[in-house]
């Protein structure tokens, strides 16, 4: 059975019909059309982990189809132990994306869901292209459905933060584009992805592919200092558009460094790896300041998350130097899993807050830390939620937030003293920004009546926050099953990495 | 010296088209205006037989008639075959749009099937005289269409332009095929293709020949430094005007480069190229640059007709069969894009408004939310954003230029399309993001709706599965 072409198209179908009917039925039916649709998609989709076979480094559930001959461009599918665990996420996050725009959306719902639906396909696609060319179709055209999200629902200053935000991607990606013609010329006229991995390029040629690539990636992840349309684009972009831009999108960034910049141009990596972990230290400290100094809580969050995407990749980059020091890919293997589960946990972290932050937004049209104060007498239950996942965001052990943060800095100190010491200055830092932005809005006096009026957690919003307090949990307190599933394809990452391809 | 009867059979659509215009003009005449609906289905007809006919006279390898001054090949098939469709297309768009403006008269009808006949005439062209005498009837045809309108002074200015601007082209265009006259001693493409590749191509008159007949030709594609009719054209006329001015024409414009350029001077690859190189940069950077400051929705669509010809290029000065088939596959692309372009102003116009700012977009999601998506659909296309069909040509371009080792090109194109996604993208903005001033119903002939809908699902379907027209591309390319 096709499978990965079913988790595709079965969401993006699914959001064409859900626009089909929006003329013929109520608001409320299609809500659960579109509610039914992102659970089938994950019920669908949950085979690919557990029929995934965990002891090969070997693409799985591959699909191949020609699709344009001429350029010898085909519709190349397959997952392996790095992208089957994102698609995952993709398609779990957005049944919540669904769940949360229940109430609040009610403008043009049935563009709403469809535009989120036809976004997760998309990104989807492009974690199983093995074709360069599909994989660039899905990169560029999941942008759509985001620059209308935004635009449509979006707040006050929308237009600028969507068109800013569909700029500097798209700016990104042209390079990509260019790149990826190039390496097809090289190849052979071949676009697939895997042909790309076995080339033997020049250091000159690899360098400039290499800039290429990074431009592409970094706007996405985004790594400072072109991060700057994310803060934008998470203040304006309704509750649904943040949890997929901070839970999905920005790991198709990171995604695109492990599938693309490394494997294919090894050698520049190598050369330049001190550039990408001094932006990633950047990222992880001078960001998690600027995170402290903001009255937005979703500014806030929007920065945490860029200091946490540092975490993931400096656990990349650290690969070259561990491996010249000890000679051997084990440590490094460590750095590059811890990285891979940060990409996940922060998936579920980051969604949960946007999602709190939302839910009181829905309550008191103010995401100002400042307007708030003493929420925890009015909202309990909300709390304790909030609660747990900021002490996740910060790193607790047992949460999610702690497994990935502590294996790359583990692995830090195998490359670099410094290097493990300032990325564990996050632990302080985190720690500092969320949890002086909880203090400052749940505990305390009751500020002012508004807080004084809310309404705790109904019963729909205790369900979201309670699933994904639970998959915190688990993938805190036991990683394994992770692990195992990334642990023969990290290892066949790094061996090929390793070897130069001069 | 008998007089040989040349062979007529690969020159019956041709025949055909010109007989029925004649046909069609004394029809006419007798017509009043409530039944001028009969002009319209007679000129639908004709385009329909000749497609029929060029179906039917369709040769795989190239036939030579009248003494080697026509030609019909499959590329010219092919070529025209679209021509007949986007100008039916104009058709179904227009009509109600004239019908509101009291255009809807014989002129129109025949006046655009001379165009046709021109346009014709240049894609099967093969001899320097024939190239000219199609572009002259293709060219005096749309000047007077530009003028339809008499009574409109903004009209009246577009078309004295580009009379004008259009005559010097010619000149320019006239005094390079006399230079290369000198040169070859000869106007058959054939036989000048055979001089250039083996005598000395360091003739200087070759040089200076190839020159002007580049200037004229970029004058008549619009390409920057002689584009500045290109804006005042396209907003001056009425509307179904310029939608007829901006898609069929660009696809016989694509065929002059090839009969020309490619098959006539194809020897003179290493200098052309370099000027065809410049033009393109230029093109490319002013066309999206200027774009972003305009109101207009007709003027900016016109600069992005600029920047699109600059694109259009990159495939053709690549010099390899790829480009060629690149460069073919980006014009047609180009002509149904700006098909759905222009037919959405005439959709939202009405007696008495034209909707050609874009002020008047504001809102459509909320008026008609799938009209709203066509043009959502045609921007991002323009935009060469996937899954739509404008990324495919600006794929197939691109990849044309980096195989002949031009990456930087490649690099400086996409950067300014990024410029270029800009106004497209406002475009959607005041579409979707702002809220409707113009509440009126969008008031249109079902044929109408029916063929715009179609348009621009087909830039949406061969976003997704582009091989069929692609692979045609490819297959008609030596």
């Amino acid at each position: 059975m096709p499978l990965l072409s079913l988790v595709i198209w079965l969401p993006i179908l699914g959001g064409l019909a859900v626009l089909a009917a929006s003329r013929h039925t109520s608001d409320a039916n299609i809500r659960w059309m579109a509610l039914a649709v992102s659970a089938v998609t994950f019920l669908v989709s949950l085979p690919l982990f557990f029929s995934f076979d965990n002891s090969t480094h070997e693409m799985q559930f591959v699909e191949m189809a020609a699709w344009i001959p001429t350029l010898n461009i085909n519709y190349h599918l397959g997952v392996d132990g790095i992208s089957m665990p994102l698609i995952l996420l993709t398609a779990f996050s957005t049944i919540f994306v669904v769940a949360a725009g229940w109430e609040v959306i009610k403008d043009r719902v049935a563009q709403y869901m469809a535009a989120f639906l036809i976004m997760e396909g998309m990104m989807i696609g492009v974690f199983a292209a093995l074709d360069s060319v599909l994989f660039y179709v899905f990169w560029e055209a999941m942008l759509i459905p985001m620059f209308i999200v935004i635009g449509i629902w979006g707040g006050p200053r929308r237009v600028y933060a969507t068109i800013k935000f569909f700029l500097y991607t798209f700016f990104g990606s042209v390079f990509l584009l260019v790149a990826l013609i190039y390496l097809y010329f090289q190849a052979d006229k071949s676009f697939a992805i895997l042909d790309f991995h076995a080339l033997q390029i020049g250091m000159e040629a690899q360098i400039l592919i290499f800039f290429a690539f990074l431009i592409a990636f970094a706007v996405k992840v985004p790594m400072w200092p072109v991060h700057t349309w994310l803060p934008d684009a998470h203040v304006e972009a309704p509750t649904g558009g943040s949890v997929i831009l901070a839970a999905i999108m920005l790991k198709l960034g990171a995604y695109g460094f492990v599938r693309f910049i490394m494997p294919i141009v090894p050698d520049a990596s190598f050369e330049l790896d001190w550039l990408i972990i001094l932006m990633s230290l950047v990222a992880i400290v001078y960001i998690a300041f600027v995170a402290l100094v903001q009255e937005d809580m979703k500014k806030l969050i929007a920065y945490s998350s860029i200091a946490h995407m540092g975490f993931v990749t400096l656990g990349f980059f650290m690969v070259f130097t561990i491996f010249e020091k000890s000679g051997s890919i084990q440590g490094a293997a460590l750095g590059v899993e811890g990285a891979l589960i940060q990409m996940i946990s922060h998936g579920f972290i980051s969604g949960a807050m946007f999602l709190c932050v939302g839910m009181m937004y829905d309550r008191m049209h103010s995401r100002n830390i400042s307007d708030y104060g003493g929420v925890t007498n009015t909202m309990p239950v909300f709390a304790a939620f909030f609660l747990f996942f900021a002490m996740a965001n910060a790193g607790l052990p047992g949460t999610s937030g702690f497994v990935g943060e502590f294996m790359v800095i583990l692995s830090a100190f195998q490359a670099n003293f410094w290097y493990a010491f300032l990325a564990a200055l996050t632990l302080i830092f985190g720690a500092a920004y969320t949890l002086w932005m909880v203090k400052r809005v749940l505990f305390g006096e009751i500020k002012n009546d508004k807080v004084a009026k809310l309404t705790d957690l109904n019963g729909r919003e205790t369900l979201i926050l309670g699933t994904l307090a639970a998959a915190v949990l688990i993938l805190g307190l036991w990683p394994a099953p992770l692990i195992d599933v990334m642990h023969a394809t990290v290892n066949n990452l790094l061996e090929h990495v390793v070897v130069s391809k001069l | 010296m008998a007089f040989e009867i040349p062979n007529f059979t690969p020159a019956l659509p041709e025949i055909f088209v010109l007989t029925m215009i004649c046909v069609v003009l004394v029809v006419d005449l007798f017509l009043t205006d409530k039944n001028r609906s009969i002009t319209y289905l007679l000129s639908q007809a004709t385009l329909l037989g000749a497609a029929v006919l060029t179906v039917v006279v369709q040769s795989s390898v190239p036939e030579y008639t009248f003494s080697g001054m026509f030609v019909n090949d499959s590329m010219g098939t092919v070529l025209k075959l679209f021509i007949y469709l986007s100008t039916s297309v104009v058709f179904i768009y227009s009509r109600e749009y004239l019908i509101e403006r009291n255009l809807f008269k014989g002129e129109f009808f025949v006046l655009t099937l001379f165009s046709v006949l021109g346009m014709m005439v240049m894609v099967s062209a093969n001899n320097l005289l024939t190239i000219y005498l199609g572009l002259e009837v293709l060219s005096l045809a749309m000047v007077a269409m530009v003028a339809l309108n008499r009574d409109s002074s903004i009209s009246s200015e577009a078309a004295m332009k580009y009379f004008v601007l259009g005559a010097i082209a010619s000149g320019m265009l006239l005094y390079g095929m006399s230079m290369l006259y000198g040169a070859t001693g000869s106007l058959d493409h054939t036989e000048i293709a055979s001089f250039v590749t083996q005598g000395s191509t360091d003739d200087i008159v070759l040089k200076f020949a190839l020159v002007f007949i580049v200037i004229g030709l970029a004058f008549k594609l619009g390409a920057v430094p002689f584009h500045m009719w290109v804006p005042d054209v396209y907003q001056g006329a009425p509307t179904a005007i310029t939608l007829f001015i901006s898609s069929a024409p660009k696809i016989a414009a694509f065929a002059m480069l090839m009969r020309l350029l490619v098959e006539g001077l194809g020897g003179l690859l290493v200098h052309w190229q370099d000027m065809l190189i410049i033009i393109a940069v230029l093109s490319i950077i002013a066309g999206n640059l200027i774009a972003i400051a305009q109101t207009n929705l007709k003027r900016m669509l016109a600069y992005s007709t600029i920047s699109h010809v600059g694109f259009l290029m990159l495939g053709i000065l690549a010099g390899t069969s790829d480009g060629y088939s690149a460069g073919m596959f980006y014009v047609i692309v180009y002509a149904l894009m700006s098909l759905a372009a222009f037919g959405m102003i005439i959709l939202l116009s009405r007696s008495g408004f034209e909707a050609d700012t874009l002020e008047d977009f504001k809102g459509l999601n909320q008026r008609s939310p799938w009209f709203a998506f066509m043009m959502l659909i045609t921007m991002f296309s323009m935009a060469g954003v996937p899954p739509t069909v404008g990324f495919y040509a600006k794929l197939a371009v691109l990849s044309a230029v980096v195989e002949i080792g031009l990456v930087w090109l490649a690099v400086l194109a996409v950067v300014f399309s990024v410029i270029g996604a800009f106004y497209y993208l406002r475009v959607i903005k005041f579409m979707y993001f702002d809220k409707a001033v113009d509440t009126a119903p969008i008031s249109s002939a079902y044929d109408m709706r029916a063929v715009m809908s179609a348009n621009g699902v087909i830039i949406l379907l061969l976003g997704i599965y582009p091989t069929g027209l692609i692979a045609l591309c490819v297959s008609v390319m030596p």
